[in-house]
């Protein structure tokens, strides 16, 4: 596994292709459907957001509650695709990297590319396994929602397979039933 | 009559909540096992591996098996000769809340569901039988809505061939693709009613996979067999696990229908029953 340590200056996953395995160490930011509805309501205003988008990357999770003595619960990704309809949006504020599991639209594989992003994939329902790889966690905002609210999180070497590479490939593309 | 209590079903279901996010289906836990050995690519392995694991670490570390730890579905068998003291609805939604609570399960069912509001344990999806005896049966099975919105029904023409049959079910895991947290287990309900045959195929998920069922089994085998050419595979990444299993459910239904409803479960297939 080859490993990369953000935050990054500039935006150096622009190396990555899809398919690729990393692990990556950084911090990252946890939100979902309401958390991403809430976001592109302030940046369709021009209000300030909770959280710096700029080179941000956004973890699609909901985790649960941390057990006594432990930094996160069970925490591993949900479906991106419901996500589709906000990420252009996110992309244009300076959003730099998303983590989830599954396909996206066509538009946002050519956003992923027009913004030189990256969409990456991690151990779909293996939460507990990924709890391990969290090192800190903290609600920063919409913590009305529960799980939903967006958490701060700092990750070493959480375990990713890029799904949708700068350049706009994608990983699920060339999945032909044999 | 045999009398049993309000208190003892919120205990059983309490405690089967705590089960059924912790530990694995032994069933499934063996499956996946079979299927790393299958695999003959390393990074669908890699994948089943890891899920293998994920398995371990929760039962050991009591952590939810996933962080969608569903809505919850109990089903509840009531023997006629059994009086229930107290309200059973009630003890069921305390229980889920007792259990989830305690296991530090997440909080995933709003109240409405156009204004959603804030997230609570409860009320679960209940459905109520009965059977002969003095004995009632609970099952608690939380189903994560990944691979829940994946569902479909079709009401078919009493006279459509098998193979189009076959090419829905085929289809609806198709479309479900890489989302929902392949390899999947196929539940399928054939019959009764457009809500019976929907009711049928998540009873059917509740079935040991690759369990058998003599009438509806050779159609099993067979839909195993095409869906795991797919290619769809661990994650969605290829491979030659793309379901688990397909157990098949059917019941009576009417001279001018045929409804099928297939509903999807990820390969952390969780449930917990038991008879008290």
């Amino acid at each position: 596994m080859k490993k990369i340590y953000v935050p990054l200056i500039g935006r150096n996953f622009e190396n990555l292709r899809a398919g690729d395995k990393i692990s990556l160490s950084c911090v990252i930011y946890t939100a979902r459907d309401r958390a991403h509805q809430r976001l592109a309501e302030a940046l369709k205003k021009g209000k300030s957001l909770p959280i710096d988008l700029k080179d941000a990357i956004i973890y699609y999770c909901g985790p649960t509650p941390a057990p006594k003595g432990k930094v996160i619960g069970s925490c591993g990704p949900t479906t991106s695709s419901r996500m589709d309809v906000f990420t252009l949006l996110l992309l244009k504020a300076g959003l730099l990297g998303m983590i989830g599991k599954g396909r996206r639209t066509p538009e946002v594989a050519q956003a992923i590319k027009k913004y030189k992003a990256v969409y990456f994939l991690t151990y779909a329902g293996c939460g507990a396994l990924l709890s391990k790889y969290v090192t800190s966690a903290k609600p920063v905002a919409y913590k009305d929602l529960g799980p939903e609210a967006i958490y701060r999180l700092e990750v070493k070497n959480f375990p990713l397979i890029v799904g949708i590479d700068a350049k706009g490939n994608s990983v699920y593309k060339e999945r032909a039933p044999k | 009559m045999r009398i049993v209590s309000a208190n003892k079903i919120r205990q059983v279901v309490s405690d089967l909540c705590v089960q059924a996010n912790l530990v694995l289906r032994n069933d499934v836990l063996q499956q996946l096992k079979r299927a790393y050995l299958d695999e003959a690519k390393d990074a669908a392995r890699d994948i089943l591996e890891a899920m293998i694991k994920n398995a371990e670490i929760a039962r050991l570390e009591k952590l939810a098996i996933c962080q969608d730890t569903g809505m919850p579905c109990v089903f509840v068998e009531i023997g006629e000769n059994v009086k229930i003291s107290g309200d059973i609805k009630e003890a069921i939604n305390k229980g889920i809340e007792r259990g989830y609570k305690e296991a530090y399960l997440r909080n995933s069912v709003i109240a409405d569901p156009l204004t959603r509001g804030t997230a609570w344990y409860s009320p679960a999806v209940i459905h109520f039988d009965f059977i002969k005896g003095s004995k009632i049966k609970l099952t608690v099975f939380p189903k994560g809505f990944g691979c829940e919105n994946k569902t479909r029904l079709k009401m078919f023409n009493p006279t459509v061939p098998l193979e189009e049959i076959k090419r829905f079910i085929i289809a609806v895991v198709k479309s479900a693709g890489p989302d929902a947290c392949p390899p999947y287990v196929v539940g399928v309900g054939i019959g009764g009613t457009a809500d019976y045959a929907c009711f049928l195929a998540k009873k059917a998920l509740l079935r040991k996979v690759h369990g058998s069922k003599f009438t509806v089994h050779k159609l099993e085998k067979e839909l195993f067999r095409e869906i795991n050419k797919l290619n769809i595979g661990p994650m969605g990444l290829g491979g030659k696990t793309t379901c688990l299993g397909v157990n098949i459910e059917t019941f009576p239904t009417h001279i001018a229908g045929l409804p099928v409803a297939v509903n999807i479960s990820c390969h952390a297939l969780r449930s917990a029953g038991k008879t008290i």
